[in-house]
């Protein structure tokens, strides 16, 4: 069995690997963005009342607000914070019963080729904006490997925890004709409450309360205060086991729910 | 006035991968020169990628020309782009120039409007098409759960509404049925004569030699690019002998039937297998008929079975390739 | 002589376009469902865009120079003239697929411009649910400014939103341009097309001099929200960026859209050209 997920893995990952003109693209889109972002953000902190008294604006210099806003264009095509139909399709179109028929586990194949794609995208989606951004900001990054590794392991549950909520939000296909309403909705919270417009301690109290009920921090948020050195010692810690205790929680929902729509499938007759 | 005019009309293409420094220039069209008048019935044949689709492209204003000049009903495609448009009507075996989501009659709507024809005239039009080509049963149907005879039917319509002075075709029986093959080529040939007199001019490209004999008055051969004969059909037979071959198989062995088809123009007995229960008859197309020979054939053995091969047009193309070619 | 009878009349030049633009809306309203569920979905995305604008005055007071009030115009200004040129532009973002299928030949078989066609054929009616979002946010951030009105500044409004459009929808036609060119690289089109409409919700002046400059003589984004915003509260731009150019909105918009529609030409002459 590992074997064959091995193999999902590789798929993904050429998969991805023939689509070089459009990854090229992305990554030049996500220095552009990232360059207005860090640009918005860093000016708003400037100008900011509270960096003249010698403070943090929501826990953050200008300098750091520049390395979040660009690390976070470097992690969002790997963690695929965009909308992503292809489990729903399959079931819309009916194909989901060859993949069902299959002796490999619908969702830990899924997954695998996921991480597949995310390994692919990790370097030439990364690298552009990180370059252009270290040679045009000054960034405020860790000098040490450590933040790097943890970095790492947490970008690696972070694509878990997104590909299980993606899993779980496409089955919706199984029970609904037209799934549109219910991804677009996702699409929308997910991407405000894992810190992608910004930082989750940039939020209201009220927010910042329902953020943390959401397993989204995790999927961006996490890794980003992880490689900017934002969470270290014990912090880091807490920080990853929250992720793993996210990745659990959404993978063992996606199982349940693909239990209750097999189930569904088998007594309607498709 | 010419209909279609074509001079010395060239199309190269660059081929190979950008950027590794060797590229091979390809000549698709290479130098054809010829002129079609109103009312001619054209048939445009040639091998895949002999050119044929190159050459309907750059008569419709899709493709500009290498070198050399093209005029349809008149004018350059791809400076009148838009008029040409107008006079021309054009079907695509491959490809769809109706609306893929929407209901057939839709198609034809939105068409009439972007020709802007008249509301009382085009849809007097419009029936008289629906009624000759059979289309009320699925004009309601979205085009793309429409079967392929049927959206070839559509397609002609479409073409054909704004009334066209040329009807340009590319391969439109590929893929069809007998039954459908046949229906489009009386209706493309009732199209051609035109019942007052007024023919519609049409080019027609196609590799199949069915089509050919059923529509056209003369045809184009094109080989690599190149026009290798520009007449009627009976010269080219004439000048490669390209013939059907009519396959009997007998009940009992006959050593010879050449006796029986002697005096019939236009068949020749090639050779028997199977010591005398296979018999191989040349037929020349549009001189005598399969049925006629096996009738013959019938008066002086039972036949158990029987096939028909059509001439190849790789067969007939190569064979007038070799012909022209100095040896 | 009887005057002729309407049915007789050949129908005008704008005939074939209604047309094509009517079916166009009807197929999209034909799907109920999820023409509603689109709809709603558009107003959650232009939910989103707001609450950006909204947290990071959660945070901050001043973000380039203008208060919360103040950005939000910007912002209502900027995103209703990007929406209202990807409400006809934005199927220009699908060239490749076109080329690929060879879809762009039956277009060139018609008799109507290729572009009209591209435009026309694919409105894309769902943006609507954004743009009464962003008009919500501007009837309240224009009532909540401190405006000097003048009828010279109460005209700007509705003169910046179709320059603004024409801006945005040259360089919708630009990037769609390139695509003939550059086939697989029409991505790198996105860059310019939502990043210049991300850039220009905001103020211009939190932009490095050079990036500012390339959104406002490359990529005019600065005058679809940013310098009508700072003529209508009297204010002066940054250095580089005098407000005056404010007033200046439509005929740059007008000669972005001369500019693209030659590079359009160009363009479809070198698909015409074989390049495809």
């Amino acid at each position: 069995m590992t074997s064959a997920l091995w193999a999902y893995a590789r798929a993904g990952f050429h998969r991805y690997a023939t689509y070089r003109m459009a990854t090229a693209a992305g990554a030049f889109t996500n220095t552009v963005f990232g360059m207005a972002r860090a640009a918005i953000l860093s000016s708003a902190i400037t100008t900011s009342a509270v960096t003249a008294a010698g403070g943090r604006v929501g826990g953050y210099t200008a300098a750091e607000v520049v390395t979040y806003a660009w690390v976070g264009q470097a992690l969002i095509a790997p963690v695929h914070v965009f909308q992503w139909t292809e489990l729903a399709d399959r079931v819309r179109t009916g194909d989901i019963a060859v993949d069902l028929a299959r002796p490999v586990d619908l969702q830990l194949s899924l997954l695998a080729a996921d991480l597949g794609r995310a390994a692919y995208s990790l370097l030439p989606r990364a690298l552009p904006p990180m370059i252009v951004a270290a040679l045009t900001f000054d960034l405020a990054l860790p000098g040490t490997p450590l933040p790097y590794l943890f970095g790492l392991v947490s970008t690696v549950l972070a694509v878990t925890i997104s590909f299980a909520c993606r899993f779980v939000v496409n089955l919706a296909a199984f029970w609904l004709v037209e799934v549109r309403g219910v991804v677009g909705t996702y699409v929308a919270v997910s991407n405000l409450l894992c810190g992608l417009l910004v930082p989750v301690s940039w939020f209201p109290p009220w927010l910042d309360l329902v953020a943390r009920m959401t397993p989204f921090p995790s999927m961006l948020q996490a890794p980003l205060d992880l490689i900017t050195g934002r969470a270290v010692g014990p912090h880091a810690l807490t920080v990853l086991a929250t992720q793993a205790a996210w990745v659990a929680i959404t993978v063992i929902l996606g199982r349940v729910v693909l239990a209750w729509a097999t189930r569904k499938l088998v007594v309607q007759g498709g | 006035m010419s209909v279609i005019e074509v001079e010395r009309l060239t199309r190269e293409f660059a081929v190979g991968r950008r950027g590794l420094g060797r590229r091979r220039v390809v000549r698709a069209v290479d130098e054809i020169t010829f002129t079609v008048h109103a009312g001619e019935s054209i048939g445009y044949i040639g091998a895949n990628g002999a050119g044929k689709s190159t050459t309907i492209k750059m008569l419709t204003g899709i493709l500009t020309a290498t070198s050399g000049t093209v005029r349809t009903c008149g004018r350059d495609p791809i400076q009148h782009r838009r008029e040409v448009a107008r006079r021309v009507g054009v079907v695509f075996g491959q490809r769809s120039q109706l609306w893929w989501d929407l209901p057939l009659a839709e198609s034809l709507t939105i068409l009439a409007a972007i020709h802007r024809l008249p509301a009382r005239h085009s849809t007097a039009r419009r029936n008289e098409l629906v009624d000759r080509l059979g289309l009320s049963a699925f004009l309601g149907r979205p085009v793309r759960q429409l079967s392929l005879g049927e959206r070839m039917r559509g397609e002609l319509a479409a073409a054909l509404l704004h009334e066209p002075e040329l009807l340009v075709l590319d391969e439109p029986t590929v893929g069809l049925d007998v039954l459908s093959k046949e229906r489009l080529r009386v209706f493309l040939r009732e199209e051609n004569q035109g019942a007052r007199g007024q023919g519609r001019t049409m080019l027609l490209t196609t590799h199949d030699m069915d089509d050919v004999e059923r529509l056209c008055d003369r045809l184009l051969v094109v080989d690599h690019g190149r026009l290798v004969y520009d007449g009627d059909q009976a010269g080219l037979v004439h000048r490669v002998g390209a013939h059907r071959v009519l396959v009997v198989d007998l009940a009992e062995p006959v050593p010879t039937l050449e006796p029986a088809v002697a005096d019939l123009g236009g068949v020749t007995a090639l050779d028997s297998e199977s010591d005398g229960l296979r018999h191989r008859f040349a037929v020349v197309p549009g001189r005598v008929g399969a049925a006629e020979v096996l009738a013959r054939v019938g008066q002086v053995a039972q036949v158990r079975d029987l096939s028909i091969v059509e001439p190849d047009i790789e067969d007939v193309v190569r064979r007038l390739y070799e012909r022209s070619s100095p040896s | 002589m009887a005057e002729r009878h309407r049915d007789d009349v050949r129908p005008g030049p704008l005939e074939p376009y209604r047309a094509i633009f009517a079916s166009r809306v009807r197929s999209q309203l034909a799907y109920r469902t999820s023409f509603v569920f689109d709809l709603l979905n558009s107003v959650s995305f232009g939910l989103l865009e707001y609450l950006e604008i909204y947290l990071i005055f959660h945070n901050v007071a001043i973000l380039g120079g203008l208060d919360r009030a103040e950005s939000l115009l910007v912002f209502a200004l900027a995103r209703s003239a990007f929406t209202l040129a990807d409400l006809i532009a934005g199927p220009l973002d699908g060239i490749p697929q076109h080329v690929r299928a060879g879809t762009v030949d039956v277009l060139l078989l018609r008799p109507l411009p290729v572009l009209a066609q591209f435009v026309l054929g694919d409105v894309n009616l769902r943006r609507l649910g954004r743009l009464a979002l962003y008009a919500v946010v501007m009837a309240w951030a224009l009532g909540e400014v401190p405006i000097a009105w003048t009828p010279a500044k109460v005209a700007l409004v509705p003169v910046t939103l179709i320059g603004g459009a024409a801006i945005f929808a040259a360089v919708f036609v630009v990037a769609g341009a390139g695509q003939f060119r550059l086939l697989d690289g029409g991505e790198f089109a996105n860059g310019f097309t939502y990043g210049g409409g991300y850039v220009a919700s905001f103020s211009g002046q939190v932009l490095p001099a050079p990036v500012r400059a390339f959104f406002t003589a490359v990529v005019p984004a600065t005058f679809t929200g940013y310098l009508p915003t700072l003529v209508l509260l009297d204010r002066d731009g940054p250095a580089g960026l005098p407000a005056w150019l404010g007033w200046f909105t439509l005929p740059v918009g007008v000669i972005a859209l001369a500019v693209a529609l030659l590079l359009w030409r160009d363009g479809l002459r070198h698909y015409q050209g074989g390049g495809g």
